[in-house]
């Protein structure tokens, strides 16, 4: 027992970390919520028909906005089904309340409550009822209680940061793999651009632009997709053939797929799509979720069945922790490079998708410096660089920590450019964090009978 | 020995005690060392040597313990704090940069300047000079990569002497030298004895002990079992003092029935390592190749194996031509192959003991994709109790095992192929004899099941003990057959090798 939990602790620290960062926004961002619309409308009511009994005679003042005018209607709905007497429902400004006022007073009516939003309620025209329509009685302003909570924690404000992580964090899975084989995948910025620039021009110039059909835009996706994994299949045949070092083969197709990107979208966005594209990015599905964050836990969950139990996820582990052993113990090396690269660039032509549907246009300015944050995602998460080592899920709570630090900093009003400087000192801190956990407990055979029995655990994939 | 001999010791360590959570690595160990001896220092893999060497060497703190060097209490911080005092450590793994010369790695961090620039000729000066005192020839200007694991050996002990070291602790320094070099080893020793220099000398081969030491310290589960003048004592009480028991023979016997042709290889060829080679071994016959490093013996099997591309050559399987063009080839044809270096080519060291030995296995262990984890943990238990593997669990790092634990990883992996030709490349190297002897018996084991087994070893007591047949290499061509190994000689191996 004791053992799982600290097995836990040192394979995901960065749980920790990111729950003391979620502590931290909360405790900053902590401040007063008023609650607006239905919630205030239901509160009110519920308040109305606690404390004044069956039939209160009641005004609501609400300004001519969205949100107030909501709070107006479902009050008014609420109080009326309840038997509350409506004299008047004000939606507009200060001289409407008074109107109204005058009308009570001039029908000689008397007023039990005013309910009114939390600016309604603080109108001067009820300051001084008493001496301006003394025969009004003694009417009571109700508003919505106000309530503490963290504008971080609000249910809003978690989505938006699922939302704005999903790209990255659906990326960053294909980046684990090709990390943990030893090597590297610059390109996948690249071509998230070049997926997006192919889907919006393929849906434009193929599948009827605006009338594109949810079938036509499907495949329009999967073909950028698909050609994204094409060029996967090309980096990773240079790197496994001819044997060019990771590195420079995506760091070149990096420019090809940015290149090409800009040829194909002629310098300009491509927005000729129809309404119905943003469901991949934007629309809800099973509870409230967005589609985009529902279909990156999916492949969350896929990717690390394949990574701890599947024999390709245990070959994608050997080749990246020795590969000459790998190969002398039968294991398909080439093929399974081959795989890590191809399902790296699949990937990231599918965040072009995702991304283009977010943003509802195609443009060749997409996914720019997105492989940096991607790797950052997957070091932060705890793979390591040199291979052989890494979990899935590291590398999600890495793409998330990333994703809270922004979402923290842009609640709290930091400065851009200071984030940039705070994410880079929370990117080197997290891999100093790991290096330290390493040199204390070592893989260096040469290290004693001490690891022999302190590392006993497998402190990858088996969770 | 020397007419030091009656001062103080050079070097004396009493009561050393070390522990690492949840083991007591070394349990009041005594150990001296006068100017001018070579003491051998012997133990089991696990018995508390390197833990002690490091201890000297400064890279572990004692928990208690005195360490005097001619008379005066030391307290080693670092390495630095240890080299500073006079002691050098040369290590199995060479603490050598590849890419800087033999020159540069010399003087790595000692550099002589001049006005803050390296002063390049005094170091070359220098380096000839340690090198003439040792009495060899080495590239001065070639990257330390080029050179052969003797030469870099060589430069090891110039950096040592560079900075006056006193004592030399080696550490199996002959594990991955030929026999040839290993004699020269020897006179090098000599030359430091005569100096006044006092050497530490780690190994598992006997022969070398009683050839170069001048006494015995033997240490089993961190304590000291036996010191003794090594002309006061026979191979056979040492063996019995690190083991802790009695063994028999160190070569165990075995009935022999050999039975039609296995492994038939006809003139592989590739390059200049490997000539023209035709190997054949029959059905639970033991073939060991042998001959002086470099003679392309471990080339040979790697062609075999499929791991290099080889020019010519054809390889039958109990009579059937295999098309082999890698390792995955091989072993789906039934060949397996544990080679040489563990660390580098055998094993994952970074992932668990179990995953480890499933990896050549998970054709057979996986269903649909998925590996079945718990058949594979149960055939990996099965091996850990037939194979005595000594691991905290299935899930322990293979990197943090001991070498013999570690040989026995790879022998399982390949076991659980049920291999029809298994290529053992050195398989005792860097083991205690215990372990050795339980390879030995294990070897003979599959060779009554009808397996062919390739050999090779440099050590010629072990090629003679345990081959049923020698082949000698030397220079990619097979220069002899001694059909008979039971009756062969090391000089008889020796004249084919050197041929």
């Amino acid at each position: 027992m004791t053992r799982n939990l600290s097995r836990v602790l040192t394979d995901y620290g960065m749980i920790f970390v990111l729950a003391l960062l979620c502590a931290f926004f909360s405790i900053a961002t902590y401040s007063e919520q008023s609650p607006t619309g239905e919630a205030a409308a239901r509160q009110v009511a519920a308040a109305l028909i606690a404390n004044f009994g069956k039939a209160p005679r009641v005004l609501i003042a609400a300004r001519d906005q969205a949100d107030e005018t909501l709070f107006a209607n479902k009050l008014e709905a609420a109080l009326s089904a309840s038997g509350a007497k409506l004299l008047a429902v004000v939606k507009g400004e200060p001289r409407d309340a008074r109107a109204a006022l005058q009308k009570i007073v001039s029908e000689g009516q008397s007023l039990d409550v005013i309910a009114g939003t939390r600016t309604t309620a603080a109108w001067l025209v009820f300051a001084d009822l008493k001496a301006e329509f003394p025969t009004l009685g003694d009417p009571q302003l109700v508003q919505p209680r106000t309530e503490k909570w963290p504008n971080f924690l609000k249910s809003e404000n978690l989505v938006n940061i699922a939302n704005q992580i999903a790209v990255i964090a659906i990326i960053a899975i294909g980046m684990t793999m090709v990390i943990i084989t030893g090597g590297i995948d610059l390109s996948v910025g690249s071509l998230i651009a070049l997926s997006a620039v192919l889907a919006a021009r393929f849906i434009r110039d193929y599948a009827g632009a605006e009338q594109a059909s949810a079938l036509g835009m499907t495949l329009a996706g999967s073909a950028a997709v698909l050609i994204c994994g094409l060029i996967g299949a090309f980096s990773g045949g240079m790197i496994t053939v001819f044997g060019i070092p990771p590195f420079i083969v995506t760091l070149a197709m990096m420019l090809v797929g940015s290149g090409l990107a800009y040829l194909l979208a002629a310098g300009q966005s491509i927005y000729q799509l129809p309404d119905s594209f943003v469901w991949l990015g934007r629309g809800e599905g099973f509870a409230r979720i967005p589609n985009a964050v529902l279909l990156m836990l999916i492949l969350y969950g896929a990717a690390h069945v394949l990574m701890s139990r599947m024999r390709l996820g245990r070959h994608l582990y050997a080749v990246g922790g020795n590969r000459e052993a790998a190969r002398l113990s039968g294991v398909p090396v080439q093929r399974v490079l081959m795989f890590a690269y191809i399902a790296s660039a699949l990937l990231a032509g599918l965040g072009g998708v995702i991304m283009a549907s977010q943003l509802k246009s195609g443009s060749a300015t997409y996914g720019n410096m997105y492989e940096l944050y991607v790797i950052a995602a997957v070091v932060v998460g705890g793979t390591s660089l040199s291979g052989g080592e890494g979990k899935m899920f590291g590398t999600l709570i890495g793409a998330f920590t990333i994703a809270v630090i922004q979402n923290g900093m842009n609640l709290t009003n930091v400065e851009s450019y200071t984030q940039k400087v705070v994410l880079g000192g929370v990117i080197l801190g997290a891999v100093l964090l790991d290096s330290l956990n390493v040199s204390g407990g070592g893989n260096d055979s040469r290290k004693g009978p001490a690891d022999a029995l302190n590392r006993g655990t497998n402190d990858r994939a088996s969770g | 020995m020397t007419m030091m001999t009656a001062s103080a010791p050079l070097l004396k360590m009493h009561g050393i005690v070390k522990s690492f959570p949840g083991v007591q690595a070394l349990r009041g160990v005594n150990v001296s060392l006068m100017a001018g001896e070579v003491l051998a220092l012997l133990g089991e893999n696990g018995a508390g040597k390197s833990t002690l060497m490091k201890v000297l060497g400064g890279a572990f703190r004692a928990d208690s313990g005195v360490i005097e060097i001619d008379g005066v209490a030391q307290h080693f911080a670092s390495p630095q704090d240890s080299r500073q005092a006079g002691v050098a450590v040369i290590y199995q793994e060479f603490n050598l940069v590849p890419g800087l010369t033999a020159c540069e790695n010399i003087f790595l961090g000692q550099e002589p300047t001049r006005a803050g620039f390296v002063a390049q000729a005094q170091e070359r000066r220098q380096a000839t000079e340690l090198f003439q005192r040792l009495g060899v020839e080495v590239d001065l200007d070639a990257p330390c990569r080029r050179l052969t694991t003797a030469q870099q050996q060589l430069v090891e002990i110039a950096k040592a002497l560079a900075f006056q070291a006193r004592i030399i602790v080696m550490d199996e320094p002959s594990a991955a030298l030929t026999s040839h070099e290993v004699s020269r080893l020897f006179a090098i020793i000599e030359e430091l004895k005569r100096q006044g220099i006092g050497v530490v000398y780690i190994s598992h081969r006997l022969d070398e002990i009683f050839t170069i030491a001048d006494r015995v310290t033997v240490l089993r589960d961190g304590m000291n079992v036996g010191e003794r003048p090594i002309a006061q004592v026979t191979r056979q009480e040492l063996i019995e003092l690190m083991v802790g028991r009695e063994l028999s023979d160190e070569f165990p016997k075995r009935a022999i029935t050999i039975g039609p042709p296995r492994l038939e290889v006809t003139g592989l060829r590739r390059g200049r390592a490997v000539r023209e080679v035709s190997i054949s071994v029959k059905r639970g016959e033991i073939v060991a190749l042998t001959g002086l490093v470099g003679a392309g013996r471990t080339e040979t099997v790697r062609l075999i194996f499929g791991a290099d591309p080889r020019e010519a050559g054809e390889i039958r399987l109990d009579g059937r031509l295999l098309a082999i063009r890698s390792p995955r080839d091989a072993i789906a044809a039934g060949i397996g192959l544990l080679t040489e270096d563990r660390k580098l080519q055998g094993l994952v060291l970074g992932h668990s003991v179990r995953e480890n030995f499933g990896l050549p296995n998970l054709d057979w262990l996986t269903r649909m994709g998925f590996v079945q984890r718990r058949r594979e943990r149960d055939e990996y238990t099965r091996y850990v109790e037939t194979l005595r593997i000594k691991a905290s669990s299935s899930e322990q790092r293979a990197g943090t095992l001991s070498g013999g634990n570690q040989q026995k990883v790879v022998l399982a992996k390949w076991l659980a192929r049920n291999c029809d030709v298994l290529i053992f490349d050195e398989p005792t190297r860097g083991i205690d004899v215990g372990a050795k002897y339980e390879i030995y018996l294990l070897m003979n084991e599959l060779a009554a099941q009808g397996k062919a087994i390739l050999m090779i070893s440099s050590e010629l007591p072990e090629v003679l003990g345990m081959a049923d047949r020698i082949l000698v290499l030397h220079e990619g061509r097979v220069t002899g057959e001694i059909p008979d190994a039971r009756n062969a000689t090391q000089e008889q191996i020796m004249k084919l090798a050197i041929a």
